[in-house]
């Protein structure tokens, strides 16, 4: 046992310096597409591509609805013309004016329930990192609960099929209030590639009252812990939408 | 090539002295297509099954003018693909099983019989399955061709009194519910552990609430369309479910992957791999409650997460494959810095298995603890490391090679106890062949292209293989005009091995549960799709 205690002690610290200063290893994030500046046929061209409807025609180029990009790359690694990429990933908002962040209690500690109502496993994997060493959540206050009783924030991820209904409307209803609602990845936000069908919704937010989304497919650690930064009410929420502005400022945040 | 696979077709010829019918079509690639009445079927899967060494693939169905049933086997070495196929009749919609000769197709009917409403005479449980009798009623059959799969199903009477069936009758038998919301942060799945004391004695899961009807869905859209979808049937083994679709797509079309693509989607391949490995390693540990050693295995796990998105700019490799190559190339430089950091995450992995097999505390959670045999092991059609485990060493990368695996020298190891220790081991043994691999391709890549510029989709259908990270992955694709998808069949390891598991599962003890779970290393979106 002795082993283990002097592996551990001989790792030091893995845990990154966010939200205290910016993480800058690679690979910690896909990036999401910015708002572009494009000629008008281009533009549409661009748009075509884009397999979940995420880009959109502006007067200046296209604007990007967060929600719905699912990282295809298609706006960005096909050929004549290309979407600025930015990196980045606070890139949580408020999903409506309605609710808003927790208050000062809640501040600090926070019991998250996980569930997960039929994804990929990707996002899924995302939420698990937060466990470990380098995101190491548990610092900043924020613990995964097995049961919806201690849970103060629902975090949603997955399509939401059918057979997730029932099971998601009870853990949801068997939280004590103030309760919120986190839903992170495309498909919980706009059904991703999925879709609504016979079978999935097209997001969770019809079905349950979403306070912050989170954008990403799947959103990487950081972002969800942005997500779970801003439904605490530490961190200011981004921009769910990125338009290209009319005076010569470049992407807006 | 095919020495063996015409052996076989020959004998089956004489056999059944022409009631089986062997077509020379689709003779590429090793693949014989025969034809087989369906009250044959049964006798000529089990030949093929019991004496001939094939392992059963998975079954395809298809609804067009009648029903088209494909029933695929693949062999080892030089023995190939053999795909039986049967249609019935007009306005029949009733064959016989097949389970009870071979087991490992029981769960391919259930899901027939649930999705498309045939019903397979003989076999001893049909119901309940992909779709739960408390949300919808029997008789809803989506994948029909006239079932309308963009709106939600508004005609449903629930059985609001459905109930998992209780199997164990004793006094003091008792059953335990778990799921499908349990623990923390986990895959949507429910168990029913019946039990009368401290051994489960059945452990039955309930899966499917993660069914995204992705078959039906790929149905209608632009084959890159489901190229999206194959990436998203299990985000951790995402690069190796859009390879299998590729494939299928580059046979039916006869596209020439160029070298450097090929031999890079080997390395991307075995770095999802590596890193599917880990984390099962991470899970294991932490199901034993070992603190420490899971952190470390997660460290490990967020290194090469970090890694594949440094490389090709996402963590879980999507928007990578396309069909004909890659997306993008992945310049020699970046390769060789990428293998040595695996190289360096690999060396510390070694440092953590010598750590764990000398914590007996440790190990004592993982020996004899939810042993399959081998027998069973084959009977149920388990597949990859947790088929390896148990002695069945068969690995599509060496016996069916694609993607130019037969020029790349590694081991496929494998162990014989079966139990938890030997799944263990064996991730870590495949984990150290990976990154091998890895760093033999990132020394020696070939120039060129990485994707094949001028192409066309035709219409007709084709199987992709890979030895995803758990295991075969069988993707069966039937492009009509225009290149619209007309049937896309996903055959993934974790629905054999799902199928499998409450073997491992009985008769050891509560305690053991989660333990034998973390060993399998299954995927519930996987099997779930
Ligand atoms: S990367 Fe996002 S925005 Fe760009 S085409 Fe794909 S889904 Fe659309």
């Amino acid at each position: 046992m002795t082993n283990w205690v002097i592996k551990g002690l001989r790792t030091g610290v893995k845990s990154t310096r966010y939200p205290r200063a910016e993480e800058t290893a690679a690979g910690c994030s896909p990036g999401l597409p910015a708002a572009t500046r494009l000629p008008s046929d281009l533009a549409e061209m661009i748009v075509a591509r884009c397999p979940t409807g995420a880009l959109e025609r502006s007067l200046e180029g296209v604007d990007v609805d967060l929600r719905r990009c699912v990282h295809c790359f298609r706006c960005t690694r096909g050929s004549n013309c290309t979407v600025d990429w930015s990196g980045g990933y606070d890139w949580a908002g408020f999903a409506t004016e309605r609710t808003g962040a927790f208050g000062p209690p809640f501040g600090r500690s926070l019991h998250i329930l996980v569930v997960d109502t039929g994804d990929c496993g990707a996002c899924l994997s995302e939420v698990k990192q937060l466990n470990n060493p380098y995101y190491n959540m548990h610092r900043l206050g924020f613990f995964l609960t097995p049961t919806p009783r201690h849970a103060d924030v629902l975090l949603v991820v997955g399509a939401l099929t059918e057979q997730m209904r029932l099971p998601l409307r009870k853990a949801y209803d068997a939280m004590p209030t103030p309760k919120r609602v986190v839903a992170a990845g495309a498909c919980a936000l706009s059904g991703g590639v999925f879709g609504r069908s016979f079978i999935c919704s097209g997001g969770v937010g019809e079905f349950l009252p979403v306070d912050v989304e989170v954008p990403g497919n799947p959103p990487p650690p950081l972002a969800i812990l942005h997500g779970l930064m801003v439904v605490a009410g530490r961190k200011p929420p981004a921009s769910l939408y990125r338009r290209v502005e009319n005076s010569s400022a470049d992407e807006p945040r | 090539m095919s020495g063996r696979l015409d052996q076989v077709v020959e004998q089956i010829g004489l056999r059944w002295n022409g009631a089986v019918r062997p077509s020379p079509n689709l003779a590429h690639d090793a693949v014989c297509q025969i034809e087989c009445p369906s009250e044959q079927l049964g006798e000529v899967c089990n030949w093929l099954f019991s004496e001939q060494d094939y392992s059963f693939g998975g079954l395809i169905v298809e609804q067009q003018k009648h029903w088209h049933l494909r029933y695929v086997f693949y062999g080892g070495a030089h023995a190939g693909w053999i795909h039986l196929t049967t249609s019935l009749p007009g306005g029949e919609s009733q064959l016989p099983s097949i389970s009870r000769l071979i087991h490992a197709a029981d769960w391919h009917e259930r899901e027939v019989e649930d999705l498309y409403g045939l019903s397979f005479e003989g076999h001893p449980r049909l119901g309940d399955f992909v779709l739960h009798n408390d949300v919808f009623h029997e008789g809803i059959a989506p994948m029909l061709k006239n079932f309308n799969g963009s709106e939600p199903v508004t005609d449903r009477s629930p059985d609001t009194n459905w109930r998992p069936r209780r199997i164990v009758e004793e006094i003091g038998a008792f059953a335990m519910p778990i799921g499908p919301i349990h623990s923390t942060g986990t895959a949507p799945v429910y168990f029913q552990l019946e039990t009368v004391g401290e051994d489960v004695i059945r452990a039955q899961p309930r899966l499917f609430y993660a069914y995204r009807g992705l078959e039906k869905i790929a149905e209608g859209r632009r084959a890159d369309d489901v190229l999206l979808i194959a990436e998203r049937i299990s985000g951790t083994s995402a690069f190796a479910h859009s390879l299998a679709l590729c494939q299928s797509v580059e046979r039916l079309c006869q596209v020439a992957v160029p070298r450097r693509a090929s031999t890079l989607r080997i390395l991307i391949a075995e770095l999802e791999r590596l890193r599917h490995h880990i984390s099962a390693i991470a899970g294991i540990c932490e199901s034993t409650g070992l603190a420490v050693a899971a952190a470390h295995a997660s460290i490990l796990e967020e290194e090469l997460l970090r890694i594949s998105g440094a490389l090709t700019g996402h963590r879980y490799l999507f928007g990578l494959n396309v069909f004909g190559g890659l997306s993008m190339d992945l310049e020699d430089t970046r390769c060789s810095l990428a293998a040595e950091a695996v190289a360096n995450v690999s060396d510390r992995l070694d440092t953590l298995q010598a750590m764990l097999s000398t914590s007996s505390s440790f190990l004592d959670r993982l020996e004899e603890v939810g042993v399959i045999e081998f027998p069973d092991a084959r009977d149920f059609g388990l597949v990859g490391p947790v088929a390896r485990a148990s002695g069945l060493s068969r690995d599509l990368r060496n016996a069916q090679p694609y993607c130019g695996y037969d020029r790349i020298e590694f081991l496929v190891p494998h162990e014989s106890e079966g139990d938890g220790y030997a799944r263990l081991r064996l991730l870590f043994r495949e984990a150290q062949q990976s990154t091998r691999i890895i760093s033999a391709i990132a020394k020696s890549l070939p120039a060129g292209q990485c994707r094949t510029p001028e192409w066309g989709l035709r219409p007709g259908a084709a199987l992709g293989w890979v030895e995803a990270p758990g295991g075969a992955a069988l993707h069966w694709l039937r492009l009509g005009e225009q290149g619209v998808v007309e049937r896309y069949r996903i055959i993934t390891p974790s629905f054999a091995n799902w199928h499998g598991f409450r073997l491992a599962a009985e008769n050891f003890a509560f305690q053991d549960f989660p333990i034998i779970l973390a060993t399998f290393a299954l995927s519930v979106h996987e099997n779930d799709r």
